[in-house]
């Protein structure tokens, strides 16, 4: 999927251009007020109260004369962020399958609001209603069991901040050409949380695993009953069954009314509306593990099960569509994850890879998470390439693109780390570059 | 106290150290399931052949589900478009211009039977009956002659078709292989 990549940032903000009911009420209730503010002014003139240049009232701007507007049960972002949106692609005539991408280039820090959070659906996404789901645990377990979500909440809950990235991240990154599109276009397919639910192996430790077991095959309750098989050891390393997202009941299309995550592994396998998992000795060969998230190599055989996704780094700002406004001063920032830990160090580069410089950090550095890397920049309106290179605390450090390319057949996109860079031409204009 | 209390403290100590038996330890408000239960829900197929349910069908009558069920989204004879292409593509994994299809690329024939049970036909998933997904899954096995056209799909016969690619996998996990 992540080779499909598509510029739609106009689609999109004609699309939120058009304002709701509510918002035209709210306007016009607004214009109201104004009116009748206006008539007041009009009749303390009559009786020869003209504003004079230093008075108050003169010198504010118009929302600070008028009564905001009134409370709300569920707050919205500003009506001047609408472009601030996800870009959506779909398969032709399946507008509910494929994926849409978080606008990376438009936020800041580590945590994608839950509306933001990418999107990789396979039929759907299902409305569950929550008192007729339960997760099921059973195969090679002593006791068969099943947890509906009233009784999930009443276990010890654990809180992590974490990303989850599609394998098919940065796909297009195969192509022959640069593409052209921002990088929430190209690598939207990422997103930050914080995370909340119950350990996974306090579950299947009350199940009781039979020895001899090594995979878990989980399922989803989508109308995909998406499957995979999960490594036993992760399940009962650091596996989440995730009931919130950024401190709230997790949003349908994240796999309300709970899912499965496994920090660093591949998104595919963090099994939304997760509804069973069977404990077992060997892997199934679902078709989302054969078919799809398998990468094929030159030979003609391809690697199956690459679970943790890589050391990986990506230049925000500037990117592709927020071209610099002339020389002077910029911050070169961007985010850096390792599904393997910590972020040990971002280098910047500013001459396409001749000579590299840290860059910091912004605290907290936080295991498989997304880390924000800055680095301050005078630009002097010459062209420049920049690049980033993230290495983790396991030493994993990004490749090159040509080295990533390089291992796998043509138009294999999966698990892409490589190094990417943003070609600034002298008059400000950034482009995609291979360098 | 005497050794046979000691012994009853003993035990209870011990059996505390269970997760699951002891409910200080672990809120154990999991609800038990039942074989029924879990036979009803457990969909999954493994390329061994455990997880086949009863039933069968031959090419010819995978042919006819085929067209009234797949045909619209993947072609005649599964050859794509406008979703993805099924069949063809054999031996074309090593060239520069690789073709993956179910036929081509996928390790297991009960893959294909899994997947179609559980998520096909977009529209109506799981709205087949095992005998329907039998046969369309011989129908489209046979379209490059992986089976025979006279061929007859059951939870017998299904795990034994070699796939063309049966060898084509290499697991990356635990560790990439040397």
């Amino acid at each position: 999927m992540g080779a499909r990549v598509r510029n739609s940032e106009k689609e999109t903000a004609a699309k939120s251009g058009e304002k709701t009911a509510a918002e035209k009420g709210l306007l016009g209730r607004r214009a109201l007020l104004q009116k009748a503010l206006l008539s007041a002014g009009v009749a303390a003139a009559g009786a020869s109260f003209a504003h004079a240049d230093d008075d108050v009232g003169t010198n504010a701007p118009d929302w600070m004369k008028t009564p905001g507007r009134t409370f709300t049960p569920y707050g919205v972002p500003s009506k001047w962020q609408e472009k601030v949106q996800r870009t959506i692609a779909n398969p032709p005539g399946r507008p509910g399958t494929g994926v849409s991408r978080t606008p990376l280039q438009r936020l800041e820090g580590t945590i994608t609001p839950a509306g933001l959070h990418f999107e990789r659906h396979h039929n759907g996404v299902p409305d569950i209603d929550p008192a007729r789901h339960e997760l099921l645990i059973h195969g090679m377990v002593k006791r068969p069991l099943a947890f509906s979500l009233d009784v999930l909440l009443r276990y010890p809950m654990e809180t992590h901040i974490r990303f989850v990235e599609c394998s098919g991240n940065s796909g297009g990154y195969n192509q022959a050409q640069p593409p052209q599109a921002t990088s929430g276009e190209i690598n939207g397919l990422l997103s930050g949380s914080e995370w909340t639910g119950v350990r996974l192996a306090t579950l299947l430790n009350e199940a009781g695993v039979a020895p001899g077991a090594k995979w878990v095959i989980a399922e989803g309750a989508d109308a995909a009953a998406m499957s995979r098989s999960i490594p036993l050891v992760k399940c009962m390393d650091d596996a989440v069954i995730a009931l919130f997202q950024n401190g709230e009941a997790i949003r349908p299309e994240q796999g309300y009314p709970m899912r499965l995550l496994l920090p660093g592994f591949e998104g595919n396998m963090n099994v939304k509306w997760i509804r069973r998992l069977n404990v077992t000795d060997s892997v199934v060969d679902a078709r989302d593990e054969t078919s799809h998230y398998t990468e094929l190599m030159p030979g003609g055989k391809a690697r199956q099960f690459m679970f943790p996704m890589g050391a990986k780094s990506l230049i925000l700002k500037p990117s592709f569509g927020m071209n610099l406004q002339g020389p002077g001063w910029y911050e070169v920032s961007g985010l850096a994850w390792s599904g393997a830990g910590r972020i040990a160090k971002v280098e910047v580069s500013k001459d396409a890879g001749k000579t590299w410089e840290l860059a910091a950090l912004t605290a907290p550095v936080l295991p498989k998470a997304l880390t924000r890397f800055r680095l301050p920049w005078d630009w002097k309106g010459q062209p420049a390439t920049l690049m980033s290179r993230a290495t983790d605390e396991t030493g994993d450090v990004q490749p090159t693109r040509a080295a990533w390319v390089a291992q796998f057949a043509v138009g294999q996109g999966y698990h892409f780390n490589g190094v990417q860079a943003w070609g600034i031409e002298a008059d400000g204009t950034v482009k995609n570059v291979y360098a | 106290m005497s050794t046979h209390k000691l012994g009853v403290l003993f035990s209870a100590l011990a059996l505390c150290l269970l997760p699951a038996v002891c409910g200080a330890q672990s809120p154990n408000l999991g609800r038990a399931l039942t074989p029924e239960e879990i036979q009803k829900a457990d969909i999954t197929v493994w390329p061994d052949g455990r997880g086949l349910p009863s039933g069968s069908g031959s090419v010819s009558a995978g042919a006819a589900v085929y067209a009234k069920n797949c045909e619209v989204c993947h072609g005649a004879k599964g050859a794509g478009k406008p979703q993805d292409q099924l069949t063809g593509g054999l031996g074309t994994l090593a060239s520069p211009k690789p073709v993956k299809t179910a036929a081509s690329y996928w390790p297991a024939s009960t893959t294909l039977f899994d997947y179609v049970r559980r998520a096909m036909p977009i529209v109506s998933p799981q709205s087949l009956t095992n005998d329907e997904v039998y046969a369309v899954t011989a129908y489209i096995l046979s379209i490059d002659g992986i089976v025979p056209q006279d061929a007859v799909m059951d939870a017998k016969s299904l795990p034994r078709v070699k796939m063309p690619n049966k060898d084509g996998f290499i697991s990356w996990w635990p560790k990439p292989p040397r």
